[in-house]
This record gives structure tokens, C-alpha cells and sequence, in this order.
């Protein structure tokens, strides 16, 4: 099962211009407790999915009290500058979305 | 202060993406006694700030103006409007009082209103940086002299105590340059004696309009009630809902960690915080927490002029050609290069392929390395001068269209041109270039506000 199968919510988005921050909400506790036991998603595994190393994921995290888990990486080029692909950072989500659960 | 005193306030997430008039109705119905509205951010890229026009157009602001005016004239509750413009630079501020003046000329109303600029001019900045008080932020990168001289506008971040300072003298509207968007909620309780956890808590769920709140549909406002042990937030909208999770949600969004929150001057702590379901559409919390920092600073955003965009889109069907795309683009580079000599300079023109279809998208995150059967080919120039811009983007352009490629069959031509002209001007591009965190000893010295009457 995927990512996108168990979760209410996987989005992207800007935190500033130099960073993107991800989000994945559930929609109980319990989801989000079996998904933190299955330990599939992982620091390890969010950096494997954006193909960059742990240490440049940024406060990877379980929030029980948003039944969410979240990290930021640094964006690969600033928002809105020459390389930059996506000025609001809003379509980064998919290979997190894809990570396999079980 | 008693423990049921309570501070009703109705906040705007961006001023001109509209609401339903029936939700600020209802909010005026509910007691509110401050507008909270935000005017801007960095989110929609670098080019507001460096240029200096605004974001949302002067009749979207003048819509949303002329609702919010008559509730205050019903109620006279206060309106505190925050990063005018978009992003709050000087010439951006002058935008939005020139349209909240037509707004009240046309009502035949006399406003008394405080403005306070945030732009820094370049003395100050060259003064700060000389005396280390500007310090590296998310860029990883010291800011330079050469930076300050090469942005066109540098605002500064600013917190409560400007607009608490400009309340002081009874505006009935305040209009900030680029501030924090939690200021604009919460300035006024903080100033009336609440605390600065729970308001500027309030002020971050708030600071995004009715995007808390389910189901999210369109541009609307969300309501506060501060009391000064908790706060309720709560949908003006009758067919929306605040839930637990949707305000948990959004205290998560657009931020890295949801629980610490730095701002001008301290950092709000909702590590204890607690969300409590109170009826089936509101909702309590109670335990925000802030911790003040031991230095106060505030955020300096800038950007400069990177050059003037033209650009072509052309579709690639051929999949020999899409096999070797990689190896095309830096030949076409090379080539063009030599063709225009000592004419045009490498250094004054750059070229990115955006390759829709590719990895248009993501670029070198992109995990997917399948070749498509398809590309959009986006080819985007940017050059010193316009006239640059367009001759490399001519010269680019014929030189993709008859490339010949390895095992090229189709000799007429490389590309599915959507347009005649397939060339088109994008005008003036800016980049980022001030990201800096400016430490200052009194946060309201730098950004004094001054008493004006509008209408």
C-alpha cells in the first residue's frame, strides 16, 4: 500500500523561498500510529524518495496532535529564480505520495 | 482583566481574493471589533517585491475595501491591513492608500488612518551590515554590500510593536508595509492586555482566512474570540466548520516546524497547546505559549533586477529526438554561444529548458526517468537588456527547430510551435537576493508610523 492510499492529505509548499515543506495528515491517531509502527516512513525514506541524503531533511517529525508527519528540505533553487520549477512549491508531493507502506 | 473579558476578531487572508459578503455580515453580527487583513507574502515569488507592483489588481482591492469600510462604519471596529501591496514595499503602500482613498471618496467618508513604512533604505542597510547586526537566515549565504546595492527594495519583517505603537494614536485604519501576518490579528489585543501566546496563536490560524476551516472553498474569513485564558475559532460561513483537525492542519502549513514559530522578537510555543472540540463547528484552545528572544530582529526581504524574459514553447513528438534531449540542449548551448561571438557576451543572457513532460515539474528531485512520448519544451531566456533577450531567444529557437540530431529523419523541422509568433516577451524578471535576519534594539524605532486623514 501507498502513501496516498492511507492518507487524507500529501502537500508541498513553500516555507519562505529557500525552503519546501511537506505535509501528510491521517484522519485518526490510529492511522498515524500504524504508519509510524510500520516504520516505512522514515527520514531515511522521505530522502530516498527525493533522492537527497537524511542529514538535509529538515525536523522530520510524527505530530500526533495533527495526526500528521511533515519535514522540509531546502529547495533545490530559490523560489522564482532562474532554475526554479515551481514558484509555490505546490507540485513536489508525488514521490512522497508514492513511498510504500507495507 | 477578567477571565470572561472576551476580544471578537474576523481576519482576511489576502486583501483581494474576495469573500462572501454574508460571512463579514455575520462576523459584524458577532461582535467583531477588529479586521484583521493580510495584503501579501513572499509565497507568489520574487517579482512583487523587486518590482514594486502589486500583487492583487486595484479593483479586486477596491472590492474587498469597500465591504470591509462599510462593516467598520456599522460597528467601528479597527482594520489593521498588513504587506500592502504584496510585499509591503513603500511604493506598494502608496498603492494601497491611493485605492483606500478612492474607496472612501466615493462614500463621501474621512478616515483617520496610520501608515507605516517597512522599505529600508540603503544607508541604513550598509550601516547595519557594517556593524554585524545583519545575520545569515535560509539563503546559508552572509549578505554582501554589493547585494544592498543591487536590490531595487529591501523591506523589513516588522512585529506587534509598531502597529501596537501606531494604535496608540486611535487610527481607525492602520496600513503596514510588509509585516508578520500574525501582527495584524494580534497587535490590538496584545496591546489591550491579552497575551501574546494565545493572540499571536489566534494570529496564525487566522492569518490565512477561512483556509482553517471545512470545507475550503474559495477565499473567506475565519473569526477568533481571545479570551485571556483560551481562544474559540469559529466560521462566520453557515455552511463551514472549524474541527480540531482542520485547525491542527493548518498550524502545520507553509512553516518547517509546526510547534515553534520565530517571529519578530520571540518564538510562540505550542508544544503544550491543547485543541478542544466545543460544539460541532468551533473550536478551543487553550496553553499557547512565548518565549521572547534575547535579541529582537526582524526579517529582511529583498530582490534585484536578474534581467528581462523572453521565451518559446515548442512541442517534441519525435522520440529519437526526446532519446537524446540531454545531449541537445548543451550542444544547442555551445553553438549558440560561438554564433554570437563577441556580439553578445555569455555572461549577459542564460537559457533554461523546462521540459514538461520530463521533468518539467521537478527538476532534479524528479525520481521518474522514463522518457515520455512527448515534451513540452518551454525555452526561457533571460538577458541583460530586452533587445538581448530576444535575439538569443530567436537565434535559440531556429537552432532546436533544424538541429540535427543523430539519426534525425524528420529534416523539416524539430518542433510543434503552438503560436505564430512562437517568440513572446515576458518582461522584466527579479530574483531573491536579501533573506537576512537584522538584529534591532527598538522594534518600533526603525518603522515609525505617521497620523494621516484619507477621503
Amino acid at each position: 500500500m501507498r502513501l496516498s492510499d492511507m492518507a487524507r492529505v500529501v502537500r508541498s509548499k513553500n516555507a519562505g523561498p529557500y525552503l519546501l515543506t511537506f505535509d501528510v495528515l491521517f484522519d485518526s491517531i490510529e492511522t498515524l500510529e500504524r504508519v509510524r509502527t510500520a516504520g516505512r516512513l522514515t527520514r531515511d525514506s522521505v530522502a530516498a524518495a527525493y533522492g537527497v541524503s537524511p542529514n538535509e531533511i529538515i525536523d522530520f517529525d510524527y505530530y500526533p496532535f495533527a495526526n500528521a508527519v511533515k519535514f522540509s528540505i531546502r529547495r533545490p533553487h530559490p523560489s522564482g529564480s532562474a532554475a526554479d520549477t515551481d514558484v509555490y512549491g505546490a507540485q513536489q508531493h508525488v514521490p512522497l505520495m508514492m513511498i510504500e507502506l507495507d | 482583566m477578567t477571565l470572561d473579558q472576551e476580544f471578537v476578531i474576523v481576519s482576511h487572508g489576502m486583501l483581494g481574493y474576495g469573500f462572501p459578503k454574508a460571512s463579514l455580515d455575520e462576523a459584524v453580527a458577532r461582535g467583531a471589533q477588529l479586521i484583521a487583513v493580510d495584503a501579501g507574502s513572499t509565497d507568489m515569488g520574487p517579482y512583487y517585491l523587486g518590482s514594486g507592483r502589486p500583487f492583487v489588481s486595484r479593483s479586486m482591492v477596491a472590492r474587498d475595501l469597500d465591504l470591509i469600510i462599510d462593516a467598520q462604519d456599522r460597528t467601528g471596529a479597527k482594520i489593521v491591513i498588513g504587506s500592502a501591496g504584496g510585499a509591503g514595499t513603500d511604493v506598494q503602500v502608496d498603492f494601497l492608500l491611493d485605492t483606500l482613498t478612492s474607496v472612501l471618496k466615493a462614500k463621501g467618508l474621512r478616515k483617520k488612518v496610520a501608515v507605516i513604512r517597512t522599505e529600508l533604505d540603503k544607508a541604513t542597510l550598509h550601516g547595519a551590515l557594517t556593524n554585524k547586526r545583519i545575520h545569515v537566515f535560509e539563503t546559508e549565504r552572509d549578505l554582501t554590500p554589493q547585494d544592498i546595492d543591487a536590490s531595487t527594495h529591501v523591506v523589513a519583517q516588522i512585529g506587534l510593536e509598531p502597529i501596537m505603537a501606531a494604535l496608540d494614536d486611535n487610527p481607525d485604519i492602520v496600513v503596514s508595509g510588509r509585516a508578520w501576518d500574525v501582527s495584524n490579528v494580534a497587535a490590538l489585543p496584545v496591546k489591550a492586555g491579552f497575551p501574546r501566546g494565545l493572540a499571536l496563536h489566534l494570529g496564525k490560524i487566522l492569518e490565512c482566512g477561512g483556509q482553517a476551516a471545512l470545507p475550503v472553498e474559495g477565499s473567506d474569513l475565519l473569526m477568533g474570540r481571545l479570551y485571556p485564558d483560551r481562544f474559540i475559532v469559529e466560521s462566520p460561513h453557515p455552511n463551514k466548520a472549524c474541527t480540531t483537525e482542520s485547525i491542527a492542519a493548518h498550524t502545520l502549513y507553509e512553516k518547517t516546524n509546526p510547534v515553534l514559530l520565530p517571529g519578530p522578537g520571540g518564538t510562540v510555543d505550542l508544544r503544550a497547546a491543547r485543541f478542544t472540540q466545543i460544539d460541532d463547528t468551533r473550536v478551543e484552545v487553550r496553553d499557547s505559549a512565548y518565549t521572547p528572544a534575547s535579541q529582537y530582529t526582524v526579517k529582511l526581504e529583498g530582490a534585484r533586477l536578474a534581467g528581462y524574459r523572453h521565451f518559446f514553447i515548442g512541442g517534441i513528438r519525435d522520440p529519437r529526438m526526446i532519446e537524446q534531449i540531454d545531449a541537445i540542449e548543451p550542444a544547442i548551448l555551445d553553438r549558440l554561444k560561438s554564433h554570437l561571438g563577441a556580439d553578445i557576451a555569455p555572461e549577459q543572457f542564460r537559457v533554461s529548458f523546462r521540459r514538461y513532460g520530463r521533468d518539467g515539474v521537478m527538476g532534479p528531485l524528479e525520481p521518474v526517468k522514463d522518457p515520455p512520448h512527448e515534451i513540452g519544451m518551454l525555452v526561457d531566456i533571460v538577458g541583460e537588456t530586452p533587445e538581448i533577450a530576444e535575439t538569443v531567444c530567436a537565434m535559440a529557437r531556429a537552432l532546436l527547430l533544424h538541429w540535427g540530431y543523430q539519426g534525425r529523419k524528420a529534416t523539416a523541422g524539430n518542433l510543434a510551435f503552438p503560436f505564430s509568433p512562437a517568440d513572446m516577451a515576458g518582461g522584466e524578471v527579479y530574483e531573491f537576493n536579501v533573506y537576512h535576519l537584522m538584529d534591532v534594539d527598538d522594534p518600533v524605532a526603525l518603522f515609525p508610523h505617521h497620523m494621516t486623514e484619507l477621503g
